[in-house]
């Protein structure tokens, strides 16, 4: 083939991932944009949006350059097609430096570029939503964060607020514009706690404190679900949650704070974790003279069943 | 042997193997507890009396050992089931007897009455709506529809006490008697589970009869 | 010496040959090893374990309170399986040795009924696999149309919510276990001695064992459904995994069975590779698809113990009440996940690699062109065989780790992308100014380009931490894997087998056929797994059987999409019971007229493969007509062999494989 030819198909090929690129990259960031999930309640589901923007701007052009060719291949290289040459042979169709060289250098720049720009959409929204477990790095800027626990367990969330005395409830309401730590604990197997329009999730270990930051941005509705298969029930296990102004929900907590006074007394001291007391209810799958090997909190009984 | 012969021994073969496996899978998927029906001659507007029953044991069927709630046919029979069809947008009047002893809650939380009509229930006659579960008998089962946020406890019985151990139970052994009610709401599926981790012999005693529907778990299928 | 040991190590004659030991009776027809009687060794060894079980554990304090006996269950499975073992004869060689007697020589049979015992041929082995591997993808399918029924409506359910998430584990692991093996398996077995030009594999017994162990695995998954299932998903994470019932133990001895096999299969494949390539091929003139089935065995065998491992704790914790798993005495949730995954994520590499080999394998055979930038290929797969072990904590990216392993398993993750995007350079080069033939191998090849581009994207952004925090764990996850594995390494098994299918049975598939189960599976599943992208996020979780309303379009279009899918395999079932066994055409030798060296031998390939060792000349892509080179000389001379003379000389005589004088390859074919 000679260079002109080669020429000739190459150009023509960049000519058209061009023109397409660029409109379907327009026509996603206007049309597309300002929809993509989770949306923009959270700086953890903004920050989560803008990202996954840009990521699929930059994979847009990838998928169309080898979609673009591999249409134009198979059209124009069809070995029916009448005067088809034969294909060349030889060494140049076996290997070509350039090419080579140039499409690993190609990938690598992206794939560095995409794991910078991942990493500081990482730290710059406090860790973008995701547990970090119990020493979390990336932190909200304010020191005024409010600490929610949330209890996983067959087959229910529930959130303790133990900045209003350790009340437990199975409603999750929020603050707008105030940093949220949300400390994700299990009684039993792993859950993962999924708020899907705040753009948090954090898997919910037993014993274990896994910390996740948000701050709500608007107000609404947003649902709780689990993604982390924990038996029979696991696909009825969510529910909903609020995001309030602030006075609202202080109204809201405080009010919850005194008509569950009398439950919060029979309750566990508040702790960021607990021993589920396995030994309950006849649940024991230890014998009863094994003690769990924890001195935390246990969740539960205050003494073991006499069964 | 002839090719025909070797065709039809392979067909034969693969009929057997597909046939076998067809079955395992089917025979599986296939698996249900029946349902009790409270919708056939009911009258719009009048409310629907749900009567069930929990054990410590069952006695019978493939896992004797398990505990379970088994629920009254409008006839009068106990069947072992945790699946009902009720009427949309209808008083429901449970009535449970909880034959089984009782434990401290792992979750205090579930010790509180929520969701019922007046946000209270009756233990005996009495009504209530907080129990501490550290006292007494503690909490056997509790009754709770997640996505309604109805969750009723069930006070235990004494273990000392000589209770049931083979289903169905009758009111001469040892038993608290639990009252309440609730409004269905519109049509749809909505699953009811207990809370009190009550799987003898299982990690955190939430396998066996927890995740097992007929036991302590079920539907409600409201119905239009 | 005191004593004179002669006469007892047979030493009459010293300096002599030992005089012949006594051999096994042969056992006739039906009393000799073959599957029916596998079948009877796996019911009286499960009986038998079963019985044992309940004599060691019944009285268990927790035995008799939940009246689930995890030891009985464990024990059947096991000796079930060693009962499988025996009835196939995989054991008959290592106890002849273990007591001192010869072991029975191999019959070479040439009846039909050789498929359906112990083989020693790698042949008859492939072909054994094949049966075996499609099983496993029709249970598999069978309950993928259960899930897919059960999604048609969020809040009306038509199985029960134990049985569907039972239903999805068993899917899942039915059909990673298939995966693990569905190309290394039929096609690799089969070809790559035909591709280096050897006459065997080097552990031919081994390899007959890692399918029987393999069919075996089968048959335990399949058992866990009447145990009651398992509620884990194919994942298997524990705590909920030592909660569960007794169909739990059949999924961690069911994983540890074809561990096993999988561990056997890959020694075998690499030794062979490495030590039984015919004189002349070098590395460089390796065929691509033996490279990928290299890098593919050196991480069967060096990730699957971990697997192994884990499943045996997973045993111990369910049966003799220890804690590895389990938080409050001493053990830790996170252990079976990190174990898991570290299996895990070579795992889903095993399976995408062959992948790459075969549509590499393909391409050139298909646009007469050769194959561009071969060491790149080459490169690329041993590059992610290599990395594929430093990323596996993507998997647990929020499950609360070091928040500092995040970006650098984000980093890995994202390098692999780059080798992994090598099999797309070294394809789009084959396609350059090429002439293409649209067979029905090429279609799938390139449908196989096509699904794992959207695959392969989709993976970047799940590497990517801050869109993971939204999409893990939900249905992006599950179009990514199905796309990624079944529009991937699927396609491209299917690609294989219209190619290899003419010289593996000697008939011809119907091309229009052929072409109709292309389209339809095609288009099918691509309809069916998109849409579920967009599911995924849009917020529904994976194994969930109650979803939000809104999504119950996308559903119920991804739903009836599946059953056409479904539905289209059955186009190629209809192909292949026709073309092979109702209405047979022979099939020319090389119908594709492909340079590889797989092709150069006659149809039906004859039990020793080739009559003598061929000596390679090239690679087998020198394709187009300004570059015809042989791939190699079937006909070598005996110094040739020797190494004293250069191929293409005219001295010296060769002799066959009937091992007249001076037979050149002093191995014995088969063992």
């Amino acid at each position: 083939m000679s260079p002109s030819e080669q020429t000739h198909h190459f150009r023509r090929l960049v000519a058209i991932w061009t023109a397409l690129s660029v409109v379907a990259d327009v026509v996603f960031y206007f049309a597309v944009g300002p929809h993509v999930p989770p949306g923009a309640m959270t700086t953890s589901a903004s920050g989560q949006q803008t990202d996954f923007i840009v990521l699929f701007m930059i994979a847009l052009p990838v998928m169309l350059a080898v979609w673009v060719y591999m249409a134009y291949a198979l059209i124009v290289w069809r070995g029916s097609g009448a005067g088809a040459d034969d294909p060349e042979g030889g060494a140049k169709a076996r290997g070509h430096l350039g090419i080579q060289v140039g499409w690993i250098a190609t990938t690598t720049v992206i794939v560095l570029g995409v794991f910078v720009y991942g990493t500081v959409e990482l730290i710059v929204p406090a860790g973008a939503g995701g547990g970090e477990g119990p020493s979390p790095i990336w932190t909200p800027a304010s020191h005024d964060v409010l600490p929610i626990q949330v209890i996983g367990q067959q087959w229910q969330f529930t959130y303790r607020y133990p900045t209003f005395g350790g009340f437990e409830t199975r409603q999750l309401m929020l603050p707008v514009d105030t940093p949220i730590a949300f400390h994700v604990t299990s009684l039993d197997v792993i859950h993962s706690f999924w708020a899907y329009q705040l753009g948090v999730k954090a898997d919910a270990n037993p014993s274990s404190d896994n910390i996740a930051f948000t701050t709500a941005k608007q107000l609404g509705a947003f649902t709780v679900r689990c993604s982390e298969l924990c038996g029979l029930w696991h696909g009825a296990m969510y529910n909903f949650g609020r995001v309030l102004p602030k006075a609202q929900f202080f109204a809201w907590a405080q009010s919850t704070e005194r008509q569950n006074a009398a439950n919060t007394k029979l309750l566990p001291a508040f702790s960021y974790t607990y021993v589920p007391d396995a030994n309950g209810a006849d649940g024991g799958y230890y014998p009863d003279n094994v003690d769990p090997y924890s001195n935390v909190e246990q969740y539960g009984a205050t003494t073991p069943s006499g069964k | 042997m002839g090719r025909g012969g070797r065709l039809t021994i392979l067909g034969v073969l693969l009929a057997i193997a597909v046939g076998l496996v067809v079955f395992t899978v089917m025979a599986f998927i296939r698996s249900s507890p029946p349902t009790v029906d409270f919708t056939a001659g009911h009258q719009p507007g009048a409310p629907v009396d749900l009567t069930v029953q929990t054990v410590g044991s069952i006695g019978f069927g493939p896992h004797p050992t398990w505990v379970s709630y088994l629920t009254e046919t409008p006839g009068g029979q106990w069947v072992h089931t945790t699946l009902w069809d009720l009427p949309a947008h209808t008083r429901v009047n449970v009535t449970v007897y909880q034959y089984d002893s009782g434990s401290p809650l792992r979750n205090q939380q579930f010790g509180q009455v929520t969701g019922t009509i007046g946000d209270r229930a009756m233990l005996n006659r009495k009504p209530f709506q907080v129990i501490d579960s550290n006292s007494g008998n503690g909490i056997a089962h509790t009754f709770s529809i997640p996505t309604l946020g109805i969750s009723v406890p069930l006070y235990g019985d004494s273990s000392n006490a000589n209770l049931c151990a083979q289903a169905p139970c009758t009111t001469k052994s040892p038993h608290n008697l639990v009252q309440f009610s609730f409004m269905t709401p519109g049509p749809g599926q909505y699953p009811w589970q207990c809370f009190v981790p009550c799987g003898l012999a299982y990690l955190y005693g939430n396998g066996g009869p927890m995740q097992t529907v007929g036991y302590m778990g079920g539907f409600l299928q409201v119905v239009a | 010496m005191a004593l004179d040991m002669r006469a007892s190590i047979g030493a009459e004659n010293v300096g002599g040959t030992p005089p012949p030991r006594t051999s096994i009776r042969r056992r006739p027809g039906w009393l000799g090893p073959h599957v029916g009687r596998a079948l009877a060794g796996a019911v009286g060894g499960y009986a038998f374990g079963h019985w044992v079980g309940n004599l060691i554990a019944a009285g268990y304090i927790n035995v008799q309170g939940n009246g689930q006996n995890d030891v009985a269950t464990v024990l059947g499975l096991s000796i079930g399986v060693v009962g499988w073992l025996a009835g196939a004869g995989m054991l008959d060689y290592p106890l002849a040795r273990i007591v001192g007697r010869e072991p029975l020589p191999p019959t070479p049979s040439k009846s039909w009924t050789r498929y359906f015992g112990p083989a020693l041929d790698h042949k008859v082995i492939g072909l054994q696999y094949a049966v075996v591997v499609l099983l496993f993808f029709f249970t598999g399918g069978l309950l993928a149309m259960a899930i897919r029924t059960e999604l048609l409506s969020p809040t009306s359910h038509v199985l029960g919510p134990g049985t569907y998430i039972s239903v999805v584990g068993e899917h899942g692991t039915i059909m990673m276990m298939m995966a693990s093996s569905i190309v290394i398996g039929p096609l690799g077995n089969w070809l790559v001695p035909l591709m280096i030009g050897s006459r065997r594999m080097a552990f031919p017994r081994v390899e007959a064992f890692s399918l029987w162990i393999f069919a075996a695995g089968y048959l335990v998954i399949l058992t866990a459904l009447p145990l009651g299932g398992f509620p884990t998903g194919w994942t298997g994470y524990a705590p909920l995994q030592t909660q569960a019932g007794a169909g739990m133990d059949a999924y961690l001895v069911g994983f540890a069975v074809i561990g096993i096999g999988m561990i056997c299969a890959g020694f075998n494949l690499a030794v062979t590779i490495i030590n039984y390539r015919a004189p002349g091929m070098s590395w460089g003139r390796v065929p691509i698809f033996v490279w990928s089935i290299l890098a593919t065995a050196a991480l069967l065998t060096l990730a699957t113990p971990t697997l192994v491992a884990a499943g045996l704790f997973g045993v111990l914790d369910r049966t003799a009440q220890t804690a590895f798993y389990v938080n409050e005495h001493g053990g830790s949730s996170y252990l079976w996940q990190n174990l898991f995954w570290f299996f895990g994520h070579p795992e889903v590499y095993i399976m995408a690699l062959p992948g790459f080999g075969i549509v590499a394998e393909i391409l050139p055979v298909f646009t007469r062109k050769p194959l561009f930038g071969y060491r790149v290929a080459a490169a690329g797969m041993i590059g992610v065989a290599l990395l594929s072990f430093f990323v596996w904590q993507h998997h647990l990216f929020q499950s609360g780790i070091n928040p500092d392993m995040r970006p650098l398993f984000m980093l890995t993750t994202e390098l692999i992308s780059i080798p992994t995007g090598f099999i797309f350079l070294v394809g789009l080069g084959t396609l350059w100014k090429s002439k293409i033939r649209y067979e029905v191998p090429m279609l799938f090849a390139l449908g196989m380009f096509f699904n794992f581009l959207i695959g392969g994207i989709s993976g970047v952004f799940l590497s990517d931490v801050p869109v993971d925090v939204t999409v893990h764990g939900s249905f992006f996850v599950l179009a990514h894997f199905h796309y990624t594995i079944m529009g991937g390494l699927v396609f491209a098994f299917f690609g294989g087998l219209y190619y290899w299918l003419p010289k593996m049975t000697g008939k011809t598939l119907s091309r229009r056929l052929g072409k109709w189960h292309f389209w339809t599976m095609f288009i099918f599943f691509n309809l069916t797994f998109f849409p579920l992208f967009f599911v995924g996020l849009l917020g529904q979780p994976r194994r969930v059987f109650e979803y939000a309303q809104n999504l119950q379009v996308w559903n119920d279009f991804s739903s009836v999409s599946a059953f056409c899918l479904g539905a289209s395999f059955v186009i190629f079932v209809v192909n292949f019971v026709w073309s092979i066994f109702i209405d047979p055409r022979p099939a020319p030798p090389n119908p594709w007229h492909s340079l590889g060296l797989e092709w150069q031998t006659p149809t039906p390939v004859p039990p020793y493969n080739f009559t003598r060792i061929p000596v390679v000349l090239a690679d087998p892509y020198h394709y187009s007509r300004t570059d015809p080179k042989p791939v190699a000389d079937l006909g070598p001379r005996t110094l040739v062999l020797a190494g004293t003379v250069p191929p293409g000389t005219s001295e010296a005589v060769g002799t066959d494989v009937t091992g007249e004088e001076g037979s050149a390859d002093p191995r014995p074919p088969i063992a």
